[in-house]
């Protein structure tokens, strides 16, 4: 009776700013003309799938997955944990989510960091899982350290998580960031101030999550994602001039 | 008031910052022992059907300069324009890649099969196109674009004529090279700024 339908266009101004001279990469880095827009095709409808054959069962474990000398990682244990949704309220499942994020000390284990905070013989800083049926994930990490960056004179980004997360539709890829409820330098950053909508903002910050927390082992924090959605409908008539 | 709808709005994206490789193929980053291998290292598997074909190019901002740190993402279809999971479709073709922007020079390479053409929501056929994917430091939200190849005929795509300034048409043609070789540069923002979707 309905079929799956075209992806509903991204409302461009729930998104961040493409040019912000506060946050200074952007600015060379930025299109100045405007996006082409189109209904989607099937190159946008479909994207790649991943199999439970290609997680490792500590892929999703931050504390441990690079536990060279078998030793935890150092910092704040977090179960960070959410469901990925789509425009429409509608679970996303079995679809693939990474994080990366630097140390409790705020580095990156990156060839191209250079930031005097140590590193963790102990800690990667990467993780990827797939969600459940019900579009539910779950990370064991740690609490990443904010750190400073060369941008305007003083600045320090706040702890934050990166995730990216593909959906079932190439169209639908986003990469984001998680921030940590209460962090003083969210309202400080450039990068999420670049959203200029301040519930979007707002719902990149991950409550604490007490009921989750586990005693005497890690809190836990919450972090929901919603990728664009897909219109169902009975009726796909075929549009002129397209 | 009207009924309140239920719907949601989609999560803000955010830059994917200088080390989006330690998420994304952890090994450029430097990073072995977490995954046995990155993921998306090729589209295609030995026995791919169809014309291989090297594509390199750059990704270069507003000032000229050819970014160090960008993160592509690729998505086609195989030989004969069938997405991976699509009955029919070629089991040597995964059809997504990610690579990146080299740390020194900032080439960029994908090796991959010529796609086949897939048609629009209208029946309208598509020219071959690989779909594309761009992350980076000061991109705050990723840019898609997608590769045509000088050597199809293009002149019946409906996407290619969206574009009302035809002079732009250009920026998402791969040049030829040589045998099975392209080149297709991104720029970003500039003179010849490429044409990134909405889509």
């Amino acid at each position: 009776m309905t079929d799956l339908g075209p992806l509903v266009p991204r409302q461009r101004d729930m998104h961040p700013v493409p040019y912000d001279p506060e946050y200074k990469t952007s600015v060379p880095r930025s299109p100045k003309w405007p996006l082409l827009s189109m209904e989607s095709t099937p190159s946008e409808e479909t994207g790649p799938r991943f199999g439970h054959g290609v997680i490792g069962p500590l892929d999703n474990n931050l504390v441990l997955n690079f536990a060279t000398d078998g030793s935890p990682a150092i910092g704040e244990r977090i179960l960070v944990h959410g469901q990925v949704l789509d425009e429409f309220a509608r679970p996303v499942p079995h679809t693939l989510v990474e994080i990366w994020q630097a140390n409790a000390g705020g580095r990156y284990r990156h060839i191209k960091d250079t930031y005097l905070a140590p590193l963790d013989p102990n800690f990667g800083g990467c993780g990827r899982t797939l969600t459940d049926d019900q579009g539910r994930y779950q990370f064991l990490t740690i609490r990443p350290g904010a750190y400073p960056w060369p941008n305007r004179g003083n600045e320090w980004r706040p702890m934050h998580i990166h995730f990216s997360v593909f959906g079932h539709s190439f169209g639908q890829r986003l990469i984001t960031q998680m921030y940590f409820e209460g962090d003083p330098l969210i309202d400080r950053c450039p990068i999420a101030a670049t959203i200029k909508n301040r519930s979007q903002l707002d719902r990149l910050v991950a409550p604490l999550d007490m009921p989750m927390a586990r005693p005497l082992d890690f809190l836990a924090y919450k972090f929901d994602i919603v990728l664009r959605g897909r219109r169902q409908t009975m009726f796909e008539n075929r549009l002129e001039g397209l | 008031m009207p009924q309140p709808l239920a719907n949601l709005t989609e999560t803000a994206s955010q830059t994917g910052g200088p080390y989006v490789h330690i998420g994304c193929i952890p090994s450029f980053a430097g990073i072995n022992g977490v995954y046995p291998q990155d993921l998306g290292l090729s589209p295609i598997q030995p026995g791919a059907l169809g014309p291989q074909i090297t594509i390199t190019g750059q990704v270069i901002d507003g000032t000229g300069w050819a970014l160090r740190d960008a993160l592509i993402e690729s998505w086609q279809p195989d030989s004969a324009g069938r997405f991976a999971g699509q009955p029919g479709a070629d089991p040597a073709v995964s059809g997504f890649c990610r690579f990146a922007a080299d740390k020194d020079s900032g080439e960029f390479s994908l090796t991959t099969i010529k796609p086949g053409p897939v048609p629009a929501r209208s029946g309208q056929m598509q020219a071959p196109h690989i779909s594309l994917w761009i992350a980076a430091r000061g991109i705050n939200v990723g840019l898609h674009t997608r590769i045509y190849f000088e050597d199809e005929d293009n002149s019946a795509d409906p996407l290619l004529a969206r574009i009302e300034q035809r002079n732009r048409v250009s920026t998402l043609i791969a040049r030829k090279t040589g045998e099975g070789s392209y080149r297709f540069d991104i720029r970003l923002q500039g003179e010849g700024e490429t044409v990134f979707l909405d889509i």
